[in-house]
């Protein structure tokens, strides 16, 4: 079931689909998007290669293994609670710092929360594709 | 290298070991000795930490008089048995393994004795059940060495179970775990209404672990052990634990009449049956093992009474009993080891051949018969003294006594006498005396008995006196003499003796009339044991096909048909259906969302194919996360879009793989699932309806609307209560996604795995 419309598409589909879900992830915080949706987005970005070539291509396009991508994730989000800790507050307390900020801009938000959503978003991506990737047949 | 020099360094590193390892039981003995003093001018000495506060339970000590008499047994006999062990085992290849065994038991042993806190002593207790089944099936390839661990594992632990119950009422009936507050409540405890079922849940626990009858086959089973272990455990030490625990809760438990007919009741019944059973044994160690079951139900029959010189006979006898009986063991392990049998029968004049070992019997064996000098002679004067000073049933009392030990003198008769006198048969001939390591223990245990059968005073001021006042909560004098002048108990000890003597003469006609007397009754309590256990795993069967039966469509339709249920139940009885509701004033777009939702359903159910199916479902997702975006939730929206998308793929990739030949149902079948799925439909509809008609609004959803922008710089709340307010929550649940996946990989890896290998030809376990 090779159709070269579908994996002709794809190509074009995966890098637009991948970019949206960093646009997802970065816009939660104000807007509807957050690490959850933004890892699915991704997510569906290798099953559409995985659908238009064979899962192992999408298994090569992701370089890394999705089990690894998905601890790896985990440990972000787990550890980004550890700084807020470190100030006798509560663990997952969120540390911000505004960079360049001005009179009516706060300037550029860096915060232990976004670090946490970003850990999300890769737990998620693994975790979903750990389940697809061992539908695969040899 | 090669197999000897293996063996070699194994020695080498033994040796060493076996120092360490002694190095326990002498340095907590000599700690014991040092509390003596302290211990009989204070009363009573506490040290411990807490530990879990919270609950009143606290890894907490408390060393009496009867605890350190305890204790001190643990670890003196401790020091003989891992001397005797090293001999015992030498080049043993698990010696290791043996030696962490048997370390651990002594950690459960003292812990137990010295446990000031009813939690405390429970942990322990457990402790010295597991190291039991892990000595008694230490010859693991032995299938009768593992069944016997295994029976005195589930009798002894079920009796725990009941501890356990009974500890626990008895601290929330004296308001305390604390040891020593609870002996002070005794009173309270015992007008309380839930005495009754205290006193039977703890007694069942004590009952199981010191072997009373009809809780009594274990014991003899478990001698499959090493003999150290027998002679440690299952004679000097553990199986008195449940006697400790009797005498522990003496203050608080005993003085009812319940306790006092229980205890003397199935303490006798037990000295009695047990000491006909061990005349039956020509195994020298099972006989052994029964005459300990005879001391066990002696001691509970004594303890059953508040005298005090009945309190001081079952003291002084547990003494006694532990000096002669690990000693006797010992003995019977070295003929065993060196004549390579413990059959009476085959053994026969090997007194010249091991000299030491033979004295080290005859005194042992002296005592346990109750010959005066040795402390056997004092303790069972004690005895006699003490049954006839019980003031309800003296002549109960007295007369399974007298019974009880002319069957144990017949057996000590038996067990000394007849592998070393008489004629020597041909096999034995090359035989030889063992080692130090061996004979020292049991040497030097049985002059113990007779030092202090000559000097009684040592023991009575110092370990015997101090004890019973913790017994009895007042304090008594205790007087241990060799010579009374002529009186009753002397009198008894005579006759005791007599019968002793003939029984031991008639023993061979005895022993025949004995067996052909088992061959008449119907059961004994090991064959019901093992009835028991089969049926136990017959209705495990029965339930596991019942209920397990692998079939996922059976599992769905239970849980399906439990969440109507449950919620049709709840609906019912909390006041019945949702007010009437009426006709939703929707927009043209909302009522196609809806339209859209009732297709997919509709062709969902309608469809035979799978696959048609899978995407029917999908549209009527789409609906759904339609008519979210509609009412204001687009996060919930985007992800119910997401999800339901991926889901679709998901699964058709699965149904792809599927084998769906048998898909197509009848319609009975088809029935069935109908209601099913409508009355869950229904049941969730109504659930739903009547939720949406409590009042809504939170002050929780009031303060993060108020809160997102000020505290968490940002607009959109679900995300910053994702992320900020509940992460916590968030990544608990994204490891709970993780563990999923994980789980899910690794099933569909072994059946691809499994697939690859059948296509290969290699055939596999299915």
């Amino acid at each position: 079931m090779k159709s070269i419309v579908l994996q002709g598409t794809t190509r074009l589909l995966v890098p637009l689909l991948l970019l949206f879900s960093v646009y997802m992830l970065l816009r939660g915080h104000n807007l509807p998007g957050g690490g959850f949706i933004a890892g699915l987005i991704a997510a569906a970005a290798f099953i559409l290669c995985a659908l238009a070539w064979d899962i192992r291509t999408a298994r090569a396009a992701l370089r890394i293994s999705p089990a690894r991508l998905a601890a790896g994730g985990a440990l972000l989000a787990a550890l980004s609670g550890v700084p807020g800790a470190l100030w006798g507050n509560p663990p997952f307390t969120g540390l911000w710092l505004f960079i360049g900020g001005g009179a009516g801009d706060k300037g550029l938000p860096l915060s232990t929360v976004l670090l946490f959503d970003v850990g999300i978003y890769l737990a998620v991506l693994g975790a979903v594709l750990t389940l697809f990737f061992a539908l695969e047949e040899d | 290298m090669t197999h000897s020099e293996v063996h070699s360094v194994g020695r080498r590193g033994d040796t060493v070991l076996q120092l360490m390892v002694l190095a326990v039981p002498v340095a907590v003995t000599v700690w014991l000795l040092t509390l003596l003093g302290p211990v009989r001018a204070q009363g009573a000495l506490r040290f411990g930490i807490e530990w879990v506060p919270s609950l009143g339970v606290a890894l907490d000590f408390l060393v009496d008089g009867l605890s350190l008499l305890f204790a001190l047994l643990v670890g003196g006999i401790g020091i003989f048995v891992t001397v005797y062990a090293a001999g015992y085992l030498r080049g043993h290849p698990l010696l290791r393994r043996f030696y962490l065994y048997l370390l651990l038991f002594m950690l459960g042993m003292l812990g137990l004795v010295l446990a000031g806190n009813l939690i405390t002593l429970f942990v322990f207790w457990e402790i010295t059940t597991l190291a039991s089944y892990l000595l008694i099936g230490f010859d693991h390839a032995s299938a009768t060495a593992r069944r016997s661990a295994l029976q005195a594992l589930l009798v002894t632990a079920l009796g725990g179970l009941a501890l356990l119950v009974g500890l626990v009422l008895l601290g929330m009936v004296a308001s305390s775990f604390d040891l020593a507050a609870v002996l002070a409540r005794g009173e309270q405890v015992r007008q309380h209404a839930l005495y009754t079922p205290i006193f039977l849940l703890i007694i069942i626990g004590a009952f199981a672990k010191s072997a009373q009858v009809p809780l009594h086959f274990w014991l003899p089973n478990a001698m499959a052990a090493p003999t150290p272990v027998s002679a440690y455990l299952h004679s000097a030490t553990m199986v008195k634990a449940g006697i400790y625990l009797i005498a522990r809760l003496h203050p608080v438990l005993a003085s009812t009449d319940l306790w006092m007919w229980t205890l003397t009741l199935v303490g006798a019944a037990t000295a009695v049956i047990a000491a006909v059973l061990a005349l039956r044994q020509t195994d020298l160690k099972l006989a052994l093992a029964y005459t300990t079951l005879v001391a066990l139900g002696t001691l509970t029959m004594f303890l059953g009474s508040d005298d005090s010189v009945a309190v001081a006979a079952a003291i002084t006898f547990v003494l006694v009993h532990s000096f002669y009986k690990a000693a006797l063991f010992m003995v019977v392990g070295i003929v065993d080891h060196q004549a390579g049998t413990r059959e009476i029968n085959a053994l026969g004049g090997l007194a010249g051949r091991l000299p030491v070992t033979f004295v080290a019997a005859l005194a042992a064996g002296l005592s346990m018969a109750g010959f005066p000098p040795f402390l056997g002679f004092i303790g069972k004067e004690l005895k006699y003294e003490g049954a006839l000073a019980i003031a309800t049933e003296p002549v109960l009392v007295a007369g399974a006594a007298v019974f009880a030990n002319a069957l144990m003198v017949a057996v000590a008769a038996t067990v000394v006498l007849k592998p070393f006198v008489g004629s020597r048969p041909p096999a034995l001939t090359a035989t030889r005396e063992a080692s130090v390591s061996l004979w020292l223990g049991p040497l030097l245990l049985a002059a113990l008995g007779l030092t202090f059968g000559l000097a009684p005073g040592l023991l009575a001021d110092t370990l015997v006196q101090p004890a019973v006042t913790a017994i009895l909560g007042r304090p008594e004098t205790v007087k241990l003499k060799l010579w009374h002048g002529v009186n009753v108990p002397l009198l008894l000890s005579v006759l005791t003796l007599a019968l002793g003597v003939a029984v031991f003469v008639w023993q061979r006609r005895m022993r025949d009339l004995l067996s052909r007397a088992a061959r008449w009754l119907p059961l004994s309590a090991d064959r019901l044991w093992d009835g028991a256990l089969a049926a136990l795993r017959r209705g495990a069967y029965l339930h596991t096909r019942w209920l397990q039966h692998g079939v996922l469509k059976g599992y769905l339709a239970v849980v399906f048909a439990a969440v109507a249920a449950g919620l049709l139940w709840v609906l019912v009885h909390s006041g019945g259906l949702p007010e009437q509701l009426g006709w939703p004033r929707l927009t043209v777009k909302e009522w196609a969302a809806l339209a859209l939702v009732l297709a997919g359903t509709l062709a969902a159910v309608g469809c035979r194919a799978p696959l048609t199916a899978i995407c029917s479902l999908g549209a009527m997702g789409v609906g759904i996360a339609l008519i979210y975006l509609f009412f204001g939730a687009p996060d919930v929206a985007i992800t119910q879009l997401l999800v339901e998308t991926l889901f679709l793929v998901l699964v058709a990739m699965i149904l792809h793989r599927l084998p769906l030949a048998n898909a197509v149902r009848g319609p009975r079948v088809r029935l069935g699932h109908a209601l099913l799925a409508s009355a869950v439909g229904i049941a969730v509809s109504l659930a739903i309806l009547l939720v949406l008609q409590q009042p809504f609004g939170s002050p929780t959803k009031n303060y993060f609307e108020l809160a997102a922008v000020p505290e968490a710089f940002g607009r959109n709340i679900v995300n910053v209560i994702l992320v900020d307010f509940r992460a916590l929550d968030t990544f608990g649940e994204v490891v709970v996604v993780l563990i999923a996946a994980v789980g899910a990989a690794a099933l569909l890896g072994s059946r691809r795995r499994a697939l690859s290998a059948r296509a290969q030809g290699t055939r596999r376990n299915p």
